[in-house]
């Protein structure tokens, strides 16, 4: 028995001259929520391709749940729950006609449709929905229906695909409270995400992908210390002054990067002596991606 | 996947039912009685009758290449239903398949419409004509996939008016829907026995006035299209949904 849900090792995937994913590594542990933190294009939506075989790697190995891909894809899907990125739920159905619909994809078993439909409303918290076309829902409620359509085959693993992008901040708490109460039961979760918060709050570890490669990997914290040290001081000023500041403290051996208001200086807290003023603050995951992703979006 | 057209149709079955029943049954109409009036027998028949029976087939035309066409297209495109589809443990065979056979199914049921409006108008039931379901349900599978094919290669919807213009439209009225072809000249008569549409006409008319020999070989070369097209749309829809 293999313990990874999720194995990759060195996929390729390339839409005529361009790369998407470029040799991506990727192990998800079973019992475990893995983040794939990248900015926008670094290839995240397509790695979630080809998980459920949309996409076929053109160099590379894929494993999903012990079965190899892109051969033996059809038993992964039927083991695995996706939401994706983009909303493809039947508009016209109801909520709970949308879970049916799905139920039966999945071969739930007939006795056991009616328990399911009703255990996904449960944990998306649409029962008082369920007879709700789905174009008369919010926002919200259709990302939380997705996940429910996710999740009515009892899968072993579950693919996230940027679940709170585009939401008020109200309501991807309440997304992150149903992903996190997912994880605590057990579920094995891979999300992409460009949100570093998400990332930093729900994933055990986190792979940052940067021009289709991963760049690091590992819990949020090591990620943090290893890459940032534990503490950064922002530095405010006119740009001119911004450009002295970030010269002077490279010349010194820090690291640091802009934030578009500040210099951030980071791993301060081991210097002595001669710092800059400014304001002192925790070292986070934000600093790790754009000093391993690069400041420039291209 | 069948389960969801079937669901999915109880929203708009209205509108779905209108058009596919409702043009046909006014093109019988209006060349009924229109042309009716002018030429009141063909090749033998009722005017009324020679039409009633021809424009089974246009209904089958209606019913399932123009939904296939349009509902495929905005079924990838703008819903991205089978992206979700694909998701789950079906493949683009089993869903293109299922996709035909529930239009093929509709095609079915709709093809009588315009036979019944012809028994209403006083064409004379007979047993035979209870095959016509089944002839009406093999020409529509074959469209349908034709439907499916096209929406699986064209680049925008605007496409099809290239597809409906160029290949519908010269196929459906060469078919002897309106007018026997054995007045056309030789080569037309040809090219129309390639055209799937006339042997589903001639079908449908032997069925209600009498079955002829070559009856077997026209359901073999709807057989033959269904099957050519249904591995083409596969084809089709494999290239666009699987990168």
């Amino acid at each position: 028995m293999n313990e990874l849900a999720i194995r990759i090792r060195g996929a390729v995937k390339r839409y005529g001259p361009i790369t998407a994913v470029n040799g991506l590594d990727l192990a998800v542990p079973y019992g475990t929520c893995v983040g794939l933190l990248g900015p926008n294009g670094a290839g995240k939506s397509t790695t979630m391709k080809l998980l459920t075989a949309q996409a076929i790697a053109d160099e590379g190995e894929i494993e999903v749940l012990g079965f190899a891909l892109p051969e033996e894809s059809k038993q992964a899907r039927a083991e695995c729950g996706v939401s994706p990125q983009l909303d493809n739920l039947d508009v016209t159905l109801t909520v709970e006609q949308n879970l049916l619909v799905f139920a039966h994809l999945y071969r739930v078993g007939r006795h056991e449709r009616r328990a399911a439909i009703e255990r996904s409303l449960e944990i998306a918290n649409l029962k008082d929905r369920r007879d709700s076309r789905v174009d008369k829902l919010s926002g919200g409620m259709r990302r939380r229906l997705l996940i429910a359509r996710a999740l009515v085959h009892r899968p072993r693993l579950l693919l996230l695909d940027e679940p709170t992008v585009g939401l008020d901040p109200q309501v991807r708490q309440e997304l992150w409270a149903l992903i996190d109460a997912l994880r605590a039961e057990g579920t094995t979760i891979l999300m992409s995400t460009h949100y570093i918060e998400e990332a930093q709050r729900l994933c055990d570890t986190v792979l940052i992908v940067s021009h289709g490669r991963g760049v690091a990997a590992g819990p949020p914290a090591e990620l943090v210390a290893e890459h940032a040290g534990r503490e950064a001081l922002e530095v405010y000023g006119p740009p001119d002054k911004l450009a002295e500041t970030e010269a002077a403290a490279r010349a010194a051996g820090f690291r640091t990067r802009r934030t578009g208001t500040s210099v951030s200086i980071l791993g301060i807290d081991g210097a002595a002596g001669d710092v800059p003023q400014g304001e002192r603050r925790p070292a986070n995951l934000e600093d790790v991606f754009v000093l391993l992703t690069g400041e420039q979006i291209d | 996947m069948l389960v969801r057209e079937i669901i999915n149709y109880s929203s708009y079955w209205r509108s779905a039912t209108f058009s596919s029943t409702v043009e046909p049954t006014i093109y019988l109409l209006a060349f009924g009685f229109g042309f009716g009036s002018l030429v009141s027998k063909i090749g033998g028949y009722d005017y009324v009758q020679f039409v009633g029976t021809g424009t089974v087939a246009t209904a089958v035309l209606f019913s399932s290449a123009f939904p296939a066409m349009f509902g495929t297209f905005v079924k990838y495109q703008f819903q991205r239903t089978y992206d979700a589809i694909l998701a789950a443990p079906v493949d683009t065979e089993e869903l293109v398949t299922a996709e035909a056979l529930w239009m093929a199914t509709r095609a079915g049921i709709y093809g009588c419409v315009p036979m019944l409006v012809a028994i209403a108008f006083g064409l004379d039931p007979r047993f035979a004509m209870l095959v016509v379901p089944l002839i009406a349900f093999l020409a529509g599978l074959g469209w349908a996939c034709f439907g499916i094919a096209v929406a699986g290669f064209a680049k925008s919807i605007e496409n099809f008016s290239y597809i409906v213009s160029a290949v519908l439209t010269p196929l459906f009225l060469v078919a002897g829907t309106f007018f026997p072809l054995d007045r056309l000249p030789h080569w037309a008569r040809v090219l129309a026995e390639l055209n799937p549409l006339h042997h589903c006409v001639e079908l449908v008319r032997h069925a209600a006035f009498g079955w002829h020999a070559t009856d077997p070989l026209r359901v073999g070369a709807l057989a033959l299209f269904a099957l050519i097209v249904w591995r083409v749309a596969i084809y089709a829809m494999q290239r666009k949904l699987v990168d």
